[in-house]
C-alpha cells in the first residue's frame, strides 16, 4: 500500500497545550499513578500459604474429575466424544461392555495425561452425560510423568474429594434454572454461569 | 616502626574499606529495592521469600541479594569466539574501577569529632581524599572514564546490539555531560569551591540549598544525571526491548555482574551529587548546624541525614523508571541540545549576575531583602526559561512518510491539493 493510497486515513495528533508542552501535567500524572500503585492492594498472593480465590468454580478449568451417578458408579458411557473433541489428544479410553443394564458400554480404563492437557474444557463441553468435568483445583504437581497420567480411579477420587465443595455442574445449573440438563446443555454452561462470577 | 603506614594512610585505608564494602552492599540491596519497587508499582508483592540461608526465617526477602549474587557468580562465564579478548575482559574492570574511584572525592558524611590521635588531622572528615581541591573535577573526569567501559564493552563484543548500545551510549553521555557541567557550574560559582564538602558547608552556612537558589540548574542537573546514569526514561544504551542488553549483550556471569554493579553505582553517584550539590548534603534546617566543631551524636546525625536524602533520591530514580516511557533517540538529543543546554546557560548567567551584584544588593536593600531577591530572581528565570523552552522547542518529529520520491510529484500533489500531508512530512 502506497502512502498516497486514499484508503489510508492519516490521523493528526491534537496540538499540545501550554501545560503539556511544559511537560508538567505528564510529570505529575506519571508520578501520581506509580505512587498510587505503590501503596495499593496487591493482586498477587503469597501462594502456598495463601490460596488464590477462584472467581467462579463453575467456569474455572482446573484438574479433571469423573463424576459418579447416584449409585456411586462412574457416569461415563465410553462414547469417546471427549477423546474426539480433545485437541491435545490427551484422553485415552478403553471401552468394555457395561455390566449394568442402563447403558451399553462403560470405560474399562479412562486415562487423562494431565501434562498434555491444555485445559480448554472441550471434553466437558462434548460430554453428553456430564461425566467429565473440570474442577477448580489449580495446583497440579507430580514428581514423574507417569504420575501425571490420571487413571479412572484417580479421576473418580478427584470427584470424591471435590464433590462437596463443587457439586456436579449439571445439578447446580438445574437448581439455578439456568440451563437444561443433557442435550445441548453443554454449550450454555459457560455463558449461563458467566454472570455469576 | 617506619614499616608501619602512617596514621593518615591507615585512616584512608579504613575509609576505603568502609566505603567499598558499604557501596557493594548498597548496590546489592538496591537491586532488591529496585525489584521491590518494580513489583509494588505493578501491584505485585515482589521477592519476599529468601531469608537467612538454611533456615526458614524469611525476613521479608532480605536474603535475596545473597541468592542473586551467588547465582550470577556461579553461572558460566562464557566468552564468545568473535570478541576482542583483551578489550572484552578489560571493559568491566574499567567501568567498575572508575565507578568506585569516583567515591574518593565524595563526602559520605560530615566530620568525626576530634579523636586526638597523633598524625591524624582533626577533625577526621568522612572523605577518602580530604585534601583534593578539584573534587568535582575528579568526579566528572572519572565518570567520563566510566563511559569508556561501556564503549569498550560494546566495541569488543563485536555484536550489532553491542555496537548500537555503545554508539548510543557515547552520543548520549557526551551530549548530557554539557548540561550536567552547566548545572554544576552554577553551584561552583555560588559556593566558590570545587570541593564537595565545601559546597555542602556553603549551603549549611546560608541555609539556602542550591535547589532553592538555582531551581533551573537543579532541573537541568537532575535530567542530565538521569541520562548520565542511563536510567529510564533515558536508558537507550541498554534498551532491552530494542537492543537485547545493549553494550553488555555478550557478557555473562561475573563480568555481567561487574557491569550491573557499576550501573547501580552510577545511580548512587548521581544521587550523591544531586544531594550534595543541590539538596544541602548533610544539612537539615534546625537539626544540623554548619560548624565543624561537633560531637558524636551530631556526626552520626549528619551521616544519617545524608544517607536518608540519598535513599530518597534513589527511590525517586526508581519510581521514575516506572512512570515514564523511554525517549526516542532523536527526542533525547533534541532535549539535550535544544532545551537543556540553553536552560543551563540561562541558569549560569542568572547565578553569575546574582553573585556579582549580591554585595551591592545587600548594601542597598539590607541582608534579608537581598537574600529574598537573590532567590526570587533565579526562580523568575526558571519560570520564564521553562515556558520559553516549552513553547518554542519542537515537541517532536513527524513520522508520516515523505509521500513521493520524485520531487516533481510532491509539487504536483501540493498544487492539486491531493497531498495535504506533504508539508508536514519531515521535521516539524
Amino acid at each position: 500500500m502506497k502512502p498516497t493510497d486514499p484508503a489510508i486515513t492519516w490521523l493528526e495528533e491534537k496540538p499540545l497545550g501550554l501545560a503539556e508542552r511544559l511537560y508538567l501535567p505528564l510529570f505529575v500524572q506519571g508520578l501520581a499513578i506509580t505512587a498510587r500503585h505503590m501503596v495499593s492492594r496487591k493482586v498477587t498472593v503469597n501462594y502456598p500459604e495463601v490460596r488464590p480465590t477462584v472467581g467462579n468454580p463453575l467456569i474455572y478449568r482446573g484438574v479433571h474429575r469423573l463424576n459418579r451417578d447416584d449409585a456411586g458408579r462412574v457416569k461415563c458411557v465410553a462414547c469417546f466424544l471427549c477423546a474426539t473433541a480433545c485437541p491435545a489428544h490427551c484422553i485415552d479410553i478403553v471401552a468394555a461392555e457395561s455390566p449394568w443394564p442402563d447403558r451399553e458400554k462403560y470405560p474399562e480404563s479412562f486415562a487423562i495425561d494431565e501434562l498434555r492437557c491444555i485445559f480448554c474444557g472441550m471434553c466437558e463441553e462434548a460430554c453428553p452425560v456430564d461425566a467429565i468435568e473440570l474442577t477448580s483445583l489449580l495446583d497440579l504437581t507430580g514428581k514423574s510423568r507417569e504420575e501425571m497420567v490420571f487413571d479412572k480411579e484417580k479421576l473418580l477420587s478427584v470427584y470424591d474429594m471435590t464433590k462437596d465443595a463443587e457439586p456436579m455442574k449439571s445439578k447446580t445449573l438445574a437448581a439455578q434454572g439456568m440451563a437444561t440438563i443433557g442435550h445441548g446443555g453443554g454449550a450454555g454452561h459457560g455463558h449461563a454461569t458467566g454472570g455469576h462470577a | 616502626m617506619q614499616f608501619l603506614p602512617s596514621p593518615a594512610a591507615l585512616a584512608a585505608l579504613v575509609k576505603i574499606a568502609l566505603l567499598v564494602g558499604g557501596l557493594m552492599t548498597a548496590a546489592a540491596y538496591l537491586v532488591l529495592l529496585e525489584r521491590w519497587i518494580a513489583a509494588w508499582v505493578q501491584d505485585r508483592r515482589g521477592p519476599n521469600r529468601v531469608g537467612i540461608p538454611l533456615t526458614k526465617i524469611r525476613l521479608f526477602g532480605l536474603g535475596q541479594p545473597l541468592a542473586d549474587g551467588l547465582k550470577i557468580i556461579l553461572k558460566e562465564d562464557f566468552t564468545p569466539g568473535h570478541v576482542d579478548r583483551v578489550l572484552y575482559n578489560a571493559a568491566p574492570l574499567v567501568i567498575l574501577a572508575a565507578s568506585l574511584a569516583i567515591f574518593a572525592a565524595i563526602p559520605f558524611g560530615s566530620v568525626l569529632p576530634p579523636l586526638g590521635i597523633a598524625g591524624l588531622p582533626d577533625p577526621v572528615p568522612f572523605l577518602v581524599a580530604p585534601g583534593l581541591d578539584v573534587g568535582v573535577l575528579w568526579v566528572f573526569a572519572l565518570s567520563s572514564i566510566a563511559v569508556y567501559g561501556v564503549l569498550l564493552g560494546g566495541w569488543a563484543s563485536n555484536n550489532k546490539y553491542g555496537f548500537l548500545g555503545g554508539l548510543r551510549s557515547s552520543a548520549q553521555l557526551v551530549a548530557y555531560e554539557i548540561p550536567l557541567g552547566l548545572g554544576l557550574l552554577g553551584v561552583v560559582l555560588a559556593a566558590g569551591s570545587l570541593k564537595l564538602d565545601a559546597i555542602i558547608t556553603a549551603q549549611a552556612k546560608t541555609g539556602v540549598w542550591y535547589a532553592l537558589a538555582q531551581p533551573l540548574g537543579f532541573i537541568v542537573f537532575l535530567v542530565a544525571s538521569f541520562a548520565e546514569a542511563a536510567r529510564l526514561p533515558f536508558d537507550l544504551p541498554e534498551a532491552e526491548q530494542e537492543l537485547v542488553g545493549g553494550y553488555h549483550t555478550e557478557y555473562s556471569g561475573i563480568k555481567l555482574l561487574l557491569f550491573l554493579v557499576a550501573e547501580f553505582l552510577h545511580m548512587v553517584t548521581a544521587a550523591f551529587l544531586i544531594v550534595i550539590l543541590f539538596l544541602g548534603g548533610w544539612h537539615l534546617w534546625g537539626v544540623t548546624g554548619a560548624s565543624d566543631d561537633i560531637g558524636w551524636v551530631q556526626a552520626l546525625l549528619r551521616f544519617a541525614i545524608l544517607s536518608a536524602k540519598i535513599l530518597a533520591v534513589i527511590v525517586f530514580f526508581m519510581l521514575v523508571r516506572w512512570s515514564w516511557p523511554r525517549f526516542r533517540f532523536d527526542q533525547l538529543m533534541s532535549l539535550a541540545w535544544k532545551v537543556m543546554l540553553p536552560l543551563g546557560l540561562v541558569n549560569l548567567v542568572t547565578v553569575a549576575a546574582v553573585e556579582e551584584y549580591r554585595p551591592a544588593l545587600e548594601a542597598a536593600l539590607g541582608p534579608g531583602t537581598a537574600r529574598a531577591v537573590a532567590v526570587a530572581l533565579p526562580w523568575a528565570a526558571c519560570l520564564v526559561g521553562w515556558i520559553v523552552a516549552g513553547v518554542f522547542t519542537p515537541s517532536g518529529t513527524d513520522n508520516t512518510p515523505i509521500l513521493a520520491r520524485d520531487p516533481l510529484d510532491v509539487e504536483r500533489g501540493i498544487a492539486a491539493g491531493e497531498l495535504p500531508l506533504a508539508e508536514t512530512a519531515g521535521s516539524r
